[in-house]
């Protein structure tokens, strides 16, 4: 029985499940009410309060004569994601070679590097869907979707959006030698791209050079699709655009993360 | 306690033939710095079989590629007739691994930490809970079944380890310093669990820089310092190749220790001054004693005891601290 070692296929990763359903079992309880919770006051705040202030004035014109409601509910939704990916790749990640060690546990098995990344990620895709997917009852809540088709692809395109960060971040915090680096991702990372993905303003308003910043970031595609979706307004050109780009950066942040296992592994 | 004592007294198992482990001019280098340097092994099937060194020696790093997770830099090596840098995952599916370091999951159960485990390998979750149970009952972890790993002692959890690494009926045991940190009743525990599974067939290879460990533990070992072997047989004929059969310790009173030396140099095969003492390598001990005596020197204090392989140890690696 001839196994690949190296840069596989994460053909053992099921054998993981258990392991997760164990994690999950024990966390779930912490995060539950967070994740209605945000949402709510989110929209209430910046969709219902600074909306009527908005859809008052000229905003409603500017933004295509939909309400600011409608138009940050999909960016948030599509924030969300972001910061699910993010936070997933972090912390969990460095305390599996840090702190509880369990990759080098699973390392031991027959598990691969690729198994570990794969199983991590899955999570990490599982977590992001079910925070999605309440945010999305919520914003149904507000009235501001226009079709559960719509939403529930909205959802799925969050769960690629999600990877999209997870995966290379999962990389990049297998290469690393403690935590401290993580503030920085989110303050200098993070944050920016929360502001300035067009979740909040059309990214039209930015000066032209933080706009091709924006365009290089995935949240902006992210926020782009999810949007299209919400309001059932797709451009199918562009829509496809969007998630090729999206794709891109779950195979090469991929290829990044297992790299960066095989090595911290082999330690 | 009682079977552990009965070890020194059974024949050691002899290896059946089978190899297990075979290293040829194994080398691993980290960059520059180069932790194993051309090390040749055997280890046959049914046999307990020790790598011995300070800290820094290449055990580590040695055992690392043995349990398949590191790759060979340089030589070669086959475990259970298979090449780690192609059977990576069909090796590991076999073998057991104890970690110097545990990587239990604290937050986890006693139980659930070894159910998880057995599923890495595969195993359905009723033949991984049916074992789990045999386990918990052969390490005595029976009642803490449910309590969380972080409750746990010291010793529990290095039970809980070497639970873990039976989980899949393993071929080759591989445990990399398995009693350090432990307090001796710990240590007594864990040497008469690993006894008898050494009397089920399981093959164990172990690291460790306890000398009582490898003696009650190793049919045969190898010594490692700064990344070679330096001695090898088992501890009975490293005793008879680099040490003498017994020696004899002189308390002169501190100071006066060296001055001493000098006259007894002539009464045995060695002598070492410390501190605190002179030692006497000898065949006989008793006489060295009493040739001393003879001499009119009066130690404070004189003792004579057999040779352990800590006394090779000390030898063959020195007495200077390693880090």
């Amino acid at each position: 029985m001839a196994t690949l070692t190296s840069g596989g296929v994460p053909r053992l990763a099921p054998r993981l499940t258990d392991y997760w359903v164990t994690v999950l079992k024990r966390t779930w309880r912490g995060s539950v009410i967070t994740s209605f919770l945000m949402p709510f006051l989110y929209l209430a705040a910046m969709g219902v309060g600074l909306g009527s202030f908005v859809d008052d004035r000229a905003g409603a014109q500017a933004l295509g004569g939909i309400t600011y409601l409608a138009f940050i509910a999909p960016g948030l939704l599509a924030t969300t994601a972001m910061q699910t990916g993010v936070f997933e790749s972090t912390y969990p990640v460095m305390g599996g070679f840090k702190w509880h060690r369990s990759y080098f546990a699973m390392a031991a098995s027959p598990l691969t590097p690729a198994d570990i990344v794969a199983a991590q990620l899955a999570f990490a895709a599982f977590r992001t869907a079910i925070t999605c997917a309440v945010f999305l009852g919520v914003i149904a809540g507000f009235g501001a979707l226009s079709s559960w088709w719509g939403g529930l692809l909205a959802v799925v395109v969050a769960v690629l959006l999600g990877l999209a960060y997870a995966a290379p971040i999962t990389g990049l915090a297998s290469r690393m030698k403690n935590e401290s680096g993580f503030s920085l991702i989110f303050r200098l990372g993070l944050l920016p791209m929360f502001l300035f993905s067009g979740a909040f303003f059309p990214i039209t308003q930015l000066p032209v050079v933080a706009q091709w910043l924006a365009y290089l970031t995935p949240i902006w595609h992210g926020v782009e699709l999810s949007r299209m979706l919400t309001l059932g307004q797709v451009d199918w050109w562009p829509a496809v655009g969007h998630l090729a780009y999206l794709a891109a950066w779950v195979v090469a942040g991929w290829l990044y993360a297992v790299k960066g296992f095989e090595r911290r592994l082999a330690q | 306690m009682r079977s552990h004592q009965t070890a020194r007294n059974l024949p050691p198992v002899g290896g059946t033939g089978e190899a297990m482990v075979v290293a040829r001019g194994l080398r691993k280098s980290y960059g520059e710095f180069e932790a194993v340097k051309g090390v040749d092994v055997e280890v046959r099937k049914g046999e307990a079989f020790g790598f011995l060194g300070p800290n820094g020696a290449g055990k580590s790093s040695t055992m690392r590629m043995i349990a398949a997770v590191s790759p060979v830099t340089d030589g070669s090596l086959q475990i259970l007739g298979m090449d780690p840098a192609t059977d990576g995952s069909a090796i590991r599916a076999r073998l057991g691994v104890c970690p110097q370091e545990d990587t239990l999951d604290n937050e986890l159960t006693v139980f659930e930490n070894l159910v998880v485990y057995g599923r890495y390998f595969g195993m359905s979750r009723a033949a991984a809970t049916s074992q789990a149970d045999e386990l918990l009952a052969f390490v005595q972890l029976t009642e803490k079944a449910k309590s969380r790993v972080e409750d746990l002692s010291g010793g529990m959890k290095r039970r809980l380890t070497i639970a873990r690494s039976l989980i899949n009926t393993p071929d080759l045991l591989l445990l990399d310093e398995p009693t350090t940190g432990l307090d001796p009743q710990a240590r007594h525990q864990l040497w008469d669990r690993l006894f008898r599974l050494k009397q089920q067939g399981v093959t164990l290879v172990l690291t460790t820089h306890y000398m009582d460990e490898a003696e009650q533990l190793c049919d045969r070992l190898v010594v490692m310092d700064k990344g070679v072997i330096v001695a090898q047989g088992s501890p009975a004929e490293l005793i008879a190749a680099h040490s003498t059969r017994e020696v004899t310790e002189l308390r002169f009173g501190v100071g006066d220790n060296e001055l001493v030396a000098d006259k007894v140099s002539d009464l045995a095969d060695r002598v070492e001054v410390l501190p605190d003492r002179v030692l006497l390598y000898t065949d006989d001990g008793e006489a060295a004693a009493v040739a001393v005596h003879e001499r009119g020197l009066r130690p404070l204090s004189s003792l004579v005891r057999r040779a352990t392989l800590e006394d090779v140890f000390l030898r063959l690696t020195g007495r200077t601290l390693v880090d």
